[in-house]
């Protein structure tokens, strides 16, 4: 059984905090269709299109047929044990300073044999296992090997910690506090075991609904912030940079119209201020503190999440310049998942459709409560994914876009403006 | 019907070579070379120009390949080749060297296998050992072979009842014979009981399973007989050879190796039987492997290797006389020459110049190579039977 993580002791302010690295990030261009599934929770292998069989390594052509035709697909993970061991020496410094680190060589029932990180709680050779796969801290995809029936702590297990974020014993920042997705992102926080959760409000002296409930838990301290505004930003990270350990970004700016629908540039620039410029001055201002502190014990800092839209793959013209903002926070989280990569810093990136709140009262239902978008958010905190895209309208949307973006765009431009 | 296969009748090979190894070196990969081809000449009396051959083994002349040594050190031959194969270059090199003697394509081939090794330059070999290592096993640990072969020793030890101490018989007395080969760069004895205590590698591999990389160079020349003689040079003979890769990939685990497929064959070759073999050189980068190829070659039935280090001695003057250089395990492992140090020990074993720790009488001698992690095993094996010349 795995233990259950303490919750740490107040940091030693003389000591050095850890230096963080990462564990190899080299992977040639094949192998990276393993990221793509695990970048959003699905173990995928390279099944042959001509003769079935199911491929690892991940190659270019069938190691039984010589076809190159090889698709990705879901795999169930299920396998035997073969052979187990544990290391005490590594040459990788990543894997020096976590010594010892177990490792299982596992074949699945799909065919091959795969080489795994091992959690905990799996035992000695043989025996039934689960295998996954998840980001490692480089945000390359691993297999990992789980027990077929895990213990209540199973998360808590040093090995799975180093691929996600789990919010227990964590310190979150929280930048809208004042909308319902926000209340319940901190609700759902706080149940999840994180320590403190900063709650950004902006304008103060406007009262807000469900925010002096929010502010009642002992968790919770509310604190000032306007993301339109850089030095409100940079004041909240001079005195909580150095402590948070994940960034949640919800806060946004939302109406409805196109381009048509409304003259001027000053709402749109408006959605612009918090959505795109909002996020970059957050970045900027708690980015470098966040990275910096990426190895600092066992609550280290570990997640930076982005609130953006599945309109941000495909515009919606109902929505058009809210879609445009929220593309445009879409490119600059993947600059800002570039620049954290070094750290080991993960950027979740949250492409919820509809949320059922006062801006999208037109839009027909099913559309998501906010309760669920904040338990879909911990979910991929828990899961240390990198791409999400919750409820049924987003997940239709991405299969259409990925299936074929044109036909999505002519769809949604036919239905929707 | 393939057409019958030609011995190798009229090969000679002789003159082995080692250049001295050191842990690490601040030279490149080349300057191995060159002591090892200037060692071949000094030796065999021949002048550069007569070389007209090269087959080389090296991981760490990058970007170089032979194609840039032959620049570098001013040689022209007719015939080259490039063994990238490790563990297995020493009998992949030879067996086409030989044949391009009995062809006619040279007269007088250098097979080379050198390394150097700077002291980052084992963890820059393993990140990018192979296109699967880089994506499917440095991710996991990186701790290079020792995993994998944790994994293979571990399913072993499993199946077939091994001990620890099984495997330490094969580590101790190979310490023994490194005590007898002034090149070994282990100089101390070993006894069962430090081998049981070294620390742990990766379980259930221990420190003594493991070699020390090293930088060094191996190397001996293929020729005709009657060029051998006229020369005035020691050699041997080659009775039998085989070759096999990627054997047995459907088996999950490696718990045998190509060795099987093809050793009826080998030993058709040299019309002899296992038992007329008098010393045995494998290819030893871990004792589980050492104890397959006792298995695989003939001397024991699959799962009999415990049993059978148990009731032999294996030592230079022991009752199963194996890697009498104290092999890679105690001498070090220079990079490929890793792959040759069993056939120049076994060339000097059968021309009585093996200083202290000759094996008396030997008239057969057996080398087998084992080369190349891609991913969870080694791909490459082969095996020589060496005889003396008439």
């Amino acid at each position: 059984m795995t233990l259950p993580i303490q919750r740490p002791d107040r940091k030693n302010p003389v000591t050095a905090t850890r230096q963080s690295n990462l564990p190899p990030t080299e992977r040639g261009r094949v192998a990276l269709g393993m990221t793509a599934g695990a970048a959003r929770g699905v173990f995928e292998l390279q099944v042959c299109t001509d003769c079935g069989c199911v491929q690892y390594p991940p190659r270019e052509a069938c190691g039984q047929c010589l076809s190159v035709d090889l698709k990705w697909q879901a795999q169930n993970g299920a396998g035997n044990l073969l052979s187990s061991t544990t290391l005490h020496h590594s040459n990788d410094l990543y894997f020096r300073d976590r010594l010892p680190w177990r490792l299982g060589l596992v074949q699945l029932d799909a065919g091959p044999t795969v080489m795994t990180h091992l959690h905990g709680e799996v035992g000695q050779a043989p025996m039934r296992v689960q295998v996954g796969a998840r980001l490692d801290r480089a945000g390359q995809a691993v297999l990992i090997t789980y027990p077929e029936q895990g213990g209540t702590h199973m998360a808590d297990d040093k090995i799975l910690r180093e691929m996600t974020s789990d919010p227990k014993y964590r310190k979150a920042l929280v930048t809208d506090g004042k909308t319902a997705l926000g209340q319940a992102i901190v609700k759902a926080l706080i149940l999840a075991g994180a320590d403190t959760v900063w709650v950004g409000q902006s304008e103060p002296w406007k009262q807000a609904d469900g925010l002096l409930e929010i502010a009642s838990m002992p968790q919770v301290f509310l604190v000032p912030l306007d993301l339109t505004d850089g030095r409100s930003v940079t004041e909240l990270a001079g005195e909580i940079g150095g402590k948070v350990d994940m960034v949640i970004n919800n806060a946004e700016m939302h109406r409805n119209h196109g381009i048509a629908g409304r003259r001027g540039t000053d709402s749109a620039k408006a959605e612009m201020e918090i959505n795109y410029f909002g996020l970059l001055r957050l970045a900027q201002a708690f980015g470098p503190a966040l990275a910096a502190r990426a190895a600092d014990g066992t609550t280290h800092a570990t997640a930076w999440v982005n609130l953006l839209s599945i309109y941000a793959l495909n515009n919606f013209p109902a929505h058009g310049t809210f879609s445009a903002s929220k593309a445009a926070a879409y490119s600059l989280a993947q600059c800002l998942r570039a620049e954290m990569q070094p750290s080991g810093i993960r950027v979740i990136n949250v492409f919820p459709g509809p949320i059922d709140d006062e801006w999208n009262q037109q839009i027909a239902p099913p559309k998501l409560s906010p309760e669920s978008l904040a338990a879909a958010i911990i979910k991929a905190l828990r899961d240390g994914v990198e791409d999400v895209y919750p409820g049924d309208i987003a997940q239709e949307w991405l299969q259409r876009w990925r299936d074929n973006p044109k036909a999505l765009e002519r769809e949604i431009s036919k239905n929707g403006a | 019907m393939s057409r019958q296969r030609m011995s190798y009748d009229g090969v000679a090979v002789a003159v082995p070579v080692t250049v001295p190894y050191v842990r690490y070196s601040t030279r490149s990969a080349h300057w191995f070379v060159a002591q090892a081809l200037q060692a071949l000449i000094k030796t065999s009396g021949l002048s550069k120009d007569q070389i007209d051959g090269l087959c080389l083994s090296s991981f760490s002349l990058a970007p170089d390949t032979v194609v840039g040594v032959t620049q570098h050190l001013g040689l022209s031959p007719r015939w080259l080749d490039h063994m990238p194969t490790g563990g297995a270059s020493g009998v992949m090199c030879l067996r086409r060297a030989a044949r391009a003697i009995q062809a006619g394509d040279a007269s007088v081939i250098a097979c080379v296998a050198a390394d150097t090794n700077h002291v980052d330059s084992f963890r820059q070999t393993l990140g990018s050992f192979s296109n699967f290592s880089r994506d499917a096993t440095y991710p996991y640990g990186a701790g290079g072979p020792n995993s994998v072969f944790a994994f293979i020793t571990d399913n072993y030890m499993r199946s077939f009842g091994a001990r620890r101490e099984d495997f330490g018989r094969i580590a101790v007395d190979q310490r023994t014979n490194a005590l007898k080969n002034s090149n070994a760069l282990f100089k101390k004895p070993l006894t069962m009981d430090e081998y049981m205590r070294a620390r742990p590698v990766a379980d259930p591999v221990h420190l003594f399973d493991c070699v020390m990389p090293c930088a060094g160079a191996e190397a001996f020349l293929v020729m005709g007989q009657e060029r051998a003689q006229d020369l005035g040079l020691a050699h041997v003979v080659i009775r039998g050879t085989i070759e096999r890769h990627n054997a047995f990939a459907d088996d999950p685990v490696m718990y045998r190796g190509g060795w099987l497929v093809d050793r009826d064959d080998l030993y058709a070759q040299a019309d002899a039987t296992p038992g007329d073999i008098d010393f045995v050189q494998t290819y030893d980068d871990y004792p589980v492997i050492v104890m397959m190829q006792f298995e695989d070659l003939g001397f024991c039935a699959k799962g009999e290797g415990p049993a059978f280090v148990n009731s032999h001695s294996l030592t230079y003057d022991g009752s199963f006389p194996h890697n009498t250089s104290g092999g890679q395990l105690s001498s070090g492992q220079a990079g490929a020459a890793g792959g040759f140090i069993g056939m120049t020990e076994a060339i000097r074993q059968l021309t009585d110049s093996a200083d202290k720790r000759g094996v008396s009488g030997a008239q057969l001698g057996l080398v087998s190579g084992y080369g190349m992690v891609a991913y969870d095993r080694c791909v490459c094996t082969g095996a020589v039977i060496l005889g003396r010349s008439a």
